[in-house]
């Protein structure tokens, strides 16, 4: 997908090749392959337990994969390539008794190229109390902390699982303001997993789905959903037209399809209808089973 | 400055509502040739949206030949859309709004009559 976009491989963020990771005998993922280019905020979504949080380890280094292979601009995400790369795990792990201004501490202590002045002004802009202690933190507060140390470590790829999670509606819009402020200025890339697909739509423009340890669908999610189309015709026929079927209902009078097109579909008895992001990963996740991502490259 | 706000029920493509809000706002003299608009980071910071989004909606006014991005400084404004205002066309207009209100329309059948008239549709005659 897109192959012709991309000429240097280095412009891409992410790179997960036919990627399988394993928890004793069980494969968590198997045969994953998307790309992820520079700049990009790429929403991760699928339901619980479709690998997500595995896919996020595989990109931070957690994890090897024990087939195929991930890069994060070109190289394996180990060793010097790992300050590249930042994570905040959904629980957003931090000191509860530590005071805000002690994390900065801490996160300076622990990162070589943490960027102090610019935590501090960027939670002195957010107004949170730099004397409070985490534990009296607001969720929100909390997040904002955590990503906060993640964006002053200097990474140029920012993996976030689930940083909505637990947020009351004006907490995860500040939080997004913050974060698309950040994209902005730093020219980050941002990896973020969700539930809540309605939310990514303003946010994301890069899309990832998986689905039972696989990816269903990735892409940048303009091309995406402007080549999926809803089509609506008598029921027991089909179109003429080049389509991949991904999902469909039938009722007495009419079926509905819910299609990749390949160009036009000339059939005056159908009737074609444009879709939303939401209502195209919706379609997905109804049908597990349907796959159409890039084919893993061969090694 | 200029600030945005969406719609999102409008159906309108975000990046074509930024646009539609700065043409709007050139039409009615409030941003005029010189006047910077906000940078992505200052939209997003403000909107929760993909910078991409803003860089596209200014890539698209600078198509239009509306504004200038100037490297390091941001984007400029770079003509006048704003006609010469017409203080008794206004008062006509703002007293007719009125008189529509009183008579019971609503802001939706107010731009319905307005459309209509502007494509010649109006004659102001009974029709059965």
């Amino acid at each position: 997908m897109n192959q012709d976009f991309i000429t240097d491989a280095s412009e891409l963020a992410l790179e997960v090749a036919g990627a399988g990771l394993r928890y004793g005998r069980t494969w968590a993922l198997r045969g994953c392959s998307a790309r992820v280019p520079r700049g990009r905020v790429a929403a991760l979504v699928g339901p619980n337990g479709a690998g997500k949080s595995s896919l996020m380890r595989l990109a931070v280094g957690l994890r090897r994969p024990d087939e195929g292979h991930v890069t994060v601009f070109g190289r394996p995400p180990r060793g010097a390539n790992l300050a590249r790369v930042a994570f905040v795990a959904q629980d957003k792990p931090l000191y509860p008794e530590l005071t805000v201004a002690e994390t900065v501490k801490a996160g300076a202590a622990l990162n070589p190229h943490f960027d102090t002045p610019g935590a501090r002004r960027r939670l002195d802009d957010l107004g949170i109390p730099p004397r409070r202690t985490v534990r009296r933190l607001s969720g929100g507060q909390r997040a904002q902390v955590a990503i906060t140390l993640a964006i002053a470590k200097r990474a140029d790829l920012l993996v976030l699982d689930e940083p909505l999670a637990n947020l009351d509606p004006l907490a995860r819009h500040e939080v997004m303001e913050g974060l698309m402020a950040a994209v902005a200025e730093r020219g980050l890339t941002v990896l973020l997993s969700s539930h809540v697909v309605a939310e990514l739509a303003e946010v994301c423009d890069h899309l990832i789905l998986v689905s039972r340890g696989r990816v269903q669908v990735a892409g940048g999610i303009e091309e995406l959903v402007s080549a999926h189309r809803l089509l609506v015709g008598p029921s027991g026929t089909a179109p003429a037209g080049a389509y991949d079927v991904i999902g469909s209902s039938e009722t007495e009078r009419q079926t509905t399809l819910l299609a990749r097109v390949r160009g036009p579909i000339h059939d005056p008895r159908w009737t074609t209808r444009e879709l939303s992001l939401e209502d195209m990963v919706l379609g997905y996740l109804r049908a597990p089973d349907a796959v159409l991502a890039p084919r893993p490259v061969a090694l | 400055m200029i600030e945005f706000s969406l719609d999102k029920r409008s159906g309108v493509a975000t990046y074509m509502q930024i646009v539609q809000q700065v043409e709007q706002a050139m039409r009615l003299g409030r941003l005029g040739p010189g006047d910077r608009l906000p940078t992505a980071a200052e939209v997003v910071g403000r909107l929760a949206i993909n910078p991409n989004t803003v860089l596209r909606a200014y890539r698209e006014l600078e198509s239009r030949g509306l504004v200038e991005p100037r490297p390091g400084l941001g984007t400029f404004v770079q003509r006048s859309l704003a006609r010469p205002r017409d203080p008794a066309l206004e008062r006509r207009l703002a007293s007719w709004v009125r008189e529509a209100r009183a008579a019971g329309l609503g802001p939706d059948d107010i731009r319905a009559l307005l459309e209509s008239a502007l494509s010649g549709g109006l004659t102001g005659e009974a029709t059965a």
